[in-house]
């Protein structure tokens, strides 16, 4: 059976960047071509039909966030559309494949996605530890301007775009799309509250949309090849293919484009190969690093928003991080704990205080020091600080999702930490 | 505008720095919409970001020192003290972590006798830890400069920093 993945159609064994040239050879830009033919609102309502859903976590309907855009813009001011390359959450390795093996594709799709909103700026804004991507996106977009698909009246249709590249400098909370305005405005990359909502008040007051890359990279495919031919795509309610990925002790780890709701154990036993030679697979984190665990027991769910969530976590970016055998769960959330205090933008008292408060009993009871209680003040701090509405954003929230999972899964792991005064896998709990 | 460190032999922001810095300001509604452009630029040229520079970009882009500092030190990649040559960033996010980053983190230590935040005596590399670089399936890894090494074993160590190190 021959499989229809677009987004990684020109991703070469080698992972050799696609150029202009094999890009529309392979078919590129008919779908800015099918776009600029159409008017905003029919390419609105192509990506409302088709259920594309949020490829950066959070799994927001596209077209709907879209929607809230104000369409009529009496001031002539600008409207924004900023790609989301900031990729950094913990164990998340998708977006560097598409920027670096088809930066044409992302720009296509930007195009798209611009015009559908009416747009007249881009940013993509990607992080500083990208070199290769951000310099292969600037000469894609020269390539482009040179051929009249970016700047004044595109190809003939009277629409206009400018695009360019924003280096960022550092910091995992900029991929929080009201603090990743923030620092495209220059500032400290604090996440704002929410009304107004950045479609309507985003990059310096003006309506702004935020996607992540691969949702932006589905864009023209399905301008052009229709929202039943995107739904048809996904083996389960949720449309279209995902770009999902495993790291850990498995045999092959990597990143794959398969149908969306492809079964949990064919991405691990199948493309990753398995666990590695003598270790077993005790969970894993389906969709980054702030998400629940989830056991060898749902091992045959499918991987889909819907379906992960009802089983009590999230699927997040799709990438998962395997916990094995030998690998000390409290070492393992300890890790993710002292990640997410390391990278609170410090706003609110929660999340800066909280934060570093879970990762020092963490650390009390993987180096021995536990007490009987710490497991009741990690409860506490999971049933406050997890709570949406006591931190000024979803980081906090986020960092308690691994923590409150492995109370539940692996709580006699934890508590033979604490009776044995000492980690049961060794010193520090990796190897 | 008067200041002192005009009269020094190299000013706080070249010729060149306010060019570029200029280049960005034409992109943007108000000046210090830059700052972290303009940062980001005198890094470039000198590896880090002084005293004395920032005060220069707070100036050309009408903003108080402290809160350009606000900014600047907020990043984790705008360098606020000397670094070396080339910095080596190494991830020790859950997926390289469990590949054993911190025995990894211990080997560069005894190799270049630097530990976390230090600098080489020869001033060759600065040793900082870095947020998960999404090579995940290649982990541990690591970079040194703008280069992405993954994979990265204790063997490879040598080949990747060649003899620096040890002399201290």
């Amino acid at each position: 059976m021959s499989l229809d993945l677009p987004l990684t159609r020109n991703v070469r064994p080698d992972r050799a960047p696609t150029g202009f040239d094999a890009y529309e050879a392979n078919g590129g830009y008919r779908g800015l071509r099918a776009a600029i033919g159409m008017s905003p609102a029919d390419c609105l309502q192509i990506v409302k039909d088709s259920n594309l859903r949020g490829r950066g976590g959070a799994g927001f309907p596209t077209g709907m966030k879209w929607s809230f855009v104000p369409m009529d813009n009496p001031g002539g001011g600008h409207k924004y559309l900023i790609c989301n390359a900031d990729e950094m959450e913990p164990g998340t390795f998708k977006d560097r494949l598409l920027l670096e093996c088809d930066p044409h594709q992302l720009i296509e799709g930007m195009i798209c996605a611009a015009y559908t909103i009416q747009a007249d700026v881009a940013y993509i804004f990607i992080r500083a530890e990208y070199h290769k991507a951000a310099r292969l996106l600037r000469e894609a977009i020269a390539v482009c301007y040179d051929k009249g698909y970016l700047g004044r009246d595109i190809l003939g249709s009277g629409y206009t775009l400018d695009m360019q590249v924003h280096s960022s400098a550092g910091r995992y909370i900029c991929g929080e799309e009201t603090a990743l305005i923030s620092s495209l405005e220059g500032k400290r990359a604090n996440p704002r509250a929410k009304p107004p909502f950045p479609q309507v008040s985003g990059l310096w007051g003006r309506p702004t949309i935020v996607n992540n890359v691969e949702t932006l990279c589905n864009i023209h495919h399905i301008i052009e090849r229709g929202a039943d031919w995107f739904q048809a795509l996904g083996l389960t309610e949720d449309a279209g293919t995902k770009l999902y990925g495993v790291s850990g002790r498995v045999k092959n780890p990597g990143c794959w484009e398969l149908p969306m709701g492809t079964p949990i154990r064919e991405i691990i036993e199948k493309h990753a190969g398995g666990m590695a030679d003598g270790y077993q697979l005790r969970g894993f984190l389906p969709g980054g690093g702030s998400t629940d665990f989830l056991t060898p027991d749902h091992l045959d769910l499918a991987m889909d928003y819907g379906t992960i969530g009802k089983a009590g976590s999230r699927m997040g970016t799709g990438t998962m991080i395997i916990l094995d055998d030998k690998t000390c769960p409290v070492g393992f959330v300890k890790n993710l704990m002292e990640f997410f205090a390391r990278e609170s933008c410090g706003f609110c008292t929660p999340c800066r205080d909280g934060l570093p408060w879970s990762a020092q009993v963490l650390d009390d009871i993987e180096s021995g020091r536990g007490q009987a209680e710490d497991m009741d003040t990690l409860a506490r701090q999971v049933e406050f600080i997890g709570a949406i509405g006591n931190t000024h954003c979803a980081l906090a929230p986020g960092a308690m999702e691994p923590l409150q999972s492995a109370l539940k899964y692996f709580r006699e792991d934890f508590e033979r930490h604490i009776s044995g005064s000492a980690c049961p896998w060794c010193d520090g709990g990796a190897h | 505008m008067s200041d002192r460190n005009d009269a020094a032999l190299i000013p706080a922001l070249s010729a060149i720095e306010l060019t570029e810095i200029d280049a960005e300001i034409a992109h943007v509604p108000y000046r210090s919409a830059v700052a972290i452009d303009a940062l980001k630029i005198v890094q470039a040229h000198r590896g880090w970001v002084s005293d004395e520079s920032l005060r220069a970009i707070a100036r050309h882009l009408d903003m108080s020192a402290d809160e350009l500092d606000g900014v600047a030190t907020f990043y984790n990649l705008i360098y606020r003290r000397p670094v070396g040559d080339r910095v080596i960033l190494l991830c020790n996010s859950i997926s390289c972590w469990i590949k054993g980053c911190e025995g990894l983190r211990e080997q560069i230590t005894g190799q270049l006798g630097v530990g976390l935040g230090e600098t080489t005596a020869d001033n060759r590399y600065t040793l900082l830890p870095v947020t998960c670089l999404g090579a995940c399936d290649k982990a541990p890894v690591m970079m040194v400069g703008d280069e992405l090494h993954e994979n990265v074993e204790a063997l490879s160590l040598q080949a990747i920093f060649g003899d620096s190190g040890g002399d201290k």
